[in-house]
């Protein structure tokens, strides 16, 4: 079982091997000519102003928790799909309950205007 | 028989020691791996060369016919051109994130393809936690996009990357929770026995039809509606929207490392229906795959070239999507009614009923959450309908002229 994960392993050595082999090769068979216009960044064809790198909308870090949430809580729940033909029957209202609660806590987000983009 | 037994049983017979047998085994899985990884490689060129003959077919054009047979070495010599680019970094970016992204890109999706059946015994490795170990890649793809933005310290890279990550995250949760279905019905995460549970017998005779989509057409339509947004496939290629962003959060990227974005975009949406046609559209499962194993492999990259014509067509003929639609219809259409779904397939399968009851009660919840999806998308293009017919009227002449009946819209 444990050598089914060494074709993974071998397999992601190759999946880095190859982007990496092509970018150089790349690389070293493209011209080279920089200038200082070249390497600016690219804006339309104006020159940036001020700092890239600034405090972005809020918005966007409320759907990262909360994707946190559900994602933790999808991992749980697939262990559960995969023994729930032999789970007891408390145990399917413990795998019940939790689903029930995750979709309570959606509404609530929902409810509370986290869910919104304008 | 498994291939990798195979070639291990061939190495021996070729006379490798018996004590080298972690040797034996390295060399099997660097064979298979080695070959299934470039066979992805040439596959990609094949991919975008499908899309543009589809979407020029769709367009009226002919499309590439000059290189090769029916223009079949276009992408080659495009691949080519990409090559003998200038390897161009721009002054302020981030040089480790903006060299790692292109990277990571690639990496994500060809790591998925240790565990796609493509037959019976043709899958790389049989994990026993292979639907996690998708849904644990997909985050990979999340990571690129985000540090491409990042690292290329562009303002447009940066609000692609934003969005491609808000995006990517709203749609991973609907297309996760749909895959659970039939992990639910089979009580297995391995990739090949969710296949083989796919299959009908006629008396001794495996017809191979027993697809899941048939028992579960609901959470099939939110995968794939799901498996478009995370391919950033129009309608949801909001990332890339010229009009607005340029390029997206590659647009600092030149030569190669643009190449290995566009790789992976393609691969990723191949990869998405492949995962869709193994846990729904039976795998390699087909009527005589039983009987002749050479039609296993045919019959899955039948399929799986289906469903990626399909999004190609899409790709055609669908506009594009606002921001905030898009956000909307993840969490309040598609994740709701999944999660209803996935309960009401939780209680339906305890309830002590007959096994056929069962199965006709999960069908009839599929088939409400279809028709739900069909009548929020199809109220959504009334909607926008009028409004672009509104949008046209031609309100910009008043005060120049007679002012406009309107009579239009609505």
């Amino acid at each position: 079982m444990l050598s089914q994960w060494g074709f993974v392993l071998i397999l992601s050595a190759i999946a880095v091997i190859i982007p990496v082999a092509a970018i150089t090769l790349g690389h070293f068979l493209g011209p080279r000519r920089p200038d200082p216009v070249k390497n600016e960044t690219y804006e339309s064809g104006v020159e940036t102003i001020g700092d890239t790198w600034v405090q972005f909308r809020a918005q966007y870090y409320l759907i990262g928790l909360i994707f946190l949430i559900f994602d933790v809580e999808v991992i749980f729940l697939f262990p559960i799909a995969v023994a729930y033909q032999n789970l007891s029957f408390f145990s399917v209202i413990a795998a019940v309950t939790f689903v029930v609660i995750l979709i309570l806590g959606l509404f609530l987000e929902w409810r509370k205007g986290a869910l919104e983009w304008s | 028989m498994n291939w990798s037994d195979a070639l291990i049983q061939l190495q021996y017979d070729l006379g490798a020691p018996q004590e080298l047998s972690w040797l034996v085994e390295g060399v099997t899985y660097f064979i298979g791996a080695f070959v299934i990884a470039n066979a992805a490689l040439v596959l990609a060129l094949l991919l975008i060369w499908i899309t543009r003959k589809v979407i020029s077919r769709i367009q009226d054009r002919i499309g590439p016919n000059r290189l090769g047979p029916y223009g079949l070495f276009q992408t080659v010599a495009d691949a080519m051109k990409l090559l003998s680019k200038e390897d161009i970094k721009p002054k302020s970016a981030d040089t480790l994130s903006y060299f790692i992204a292109p990277i990571l890109s690639v990496v994500g999706v060809l790591m998925a393809l240790a565990v796609i059946p493509f037959g019976a015994g043709l899958i790389g490795a049989d994990l026993n936690v292979g639907v996690l170990y998708l849904v644990a890649l997909g985050s990979i793809g999340i990571m690129a996009a985000l540090m491409a933005g990042w690292g290329s310290n562009n303002k447009y890279a940066l609000l692609a990357g934003f969005r491609v990550v808000a995006q990517l995250l709203s749609y991973e949760i609907p297309m996760v929770l749909a895959m659970f279905a039939p992990v639910l019905l089979v009580g297995t995460m391995r990739m090949q026995e969710l296949s083989q549970a796919q299959s009908l017998y006629l008396g001794p005779i495996n017809l191979g039809l027993g697809w899941f989509v048939f028992l579960l057409p609901g959470a099939f339509l939110i995968y794939f509606i799901a498996a478009l947004a995370e391919s950033e496939q129009t309608p949801f290629d909001l990332l890339e929207a010229e009009s607005e962003l340029i390029a997206g959060f590659h647009i600092e990227y030149s030569g190669m490392k643009f190449a290995m974005f566009f790789l992976a975009q393609f691969l990723n949406s191949f990869f998405l229906g492949a995962i869709a046609v193994a846990l729904f559209l039976g795998g390699w499962q087909g009527p005589f795959a039983g009987q002749v194993p050479l039609l296993g492999p045919i019959y899955f990259f039948a399929k799986t070239f289906f469903i990626y014509i399909v999004i190609q067509w899409i790709k055609g003929t669908f506009p594009r999507v606002r921001i905030d639609q898009m956000m909307q219809f993840a969490w309040k259409v598609l994740v709701p009614l999944v999660l209803t779904l996935i309960l009401a397939q939780m209680i339906i399968m305890k309830l002590p009923l007959p096994m056929w009851l069962n199965y006709v009660l999960v069908l009839a919840a599929n088939i409400a959450v279809v028709l739900a999806v069909l009548n929020i998308m199809g109220d959504y293009f009334k909607r926008e309908q009028v409004r672009t017919k509104r949008a046209f009227a031609p309100k910009s002449l008043i005060g120049t002229m007679q002012p406009v009946s309107s009579s239009s819209g609505d």
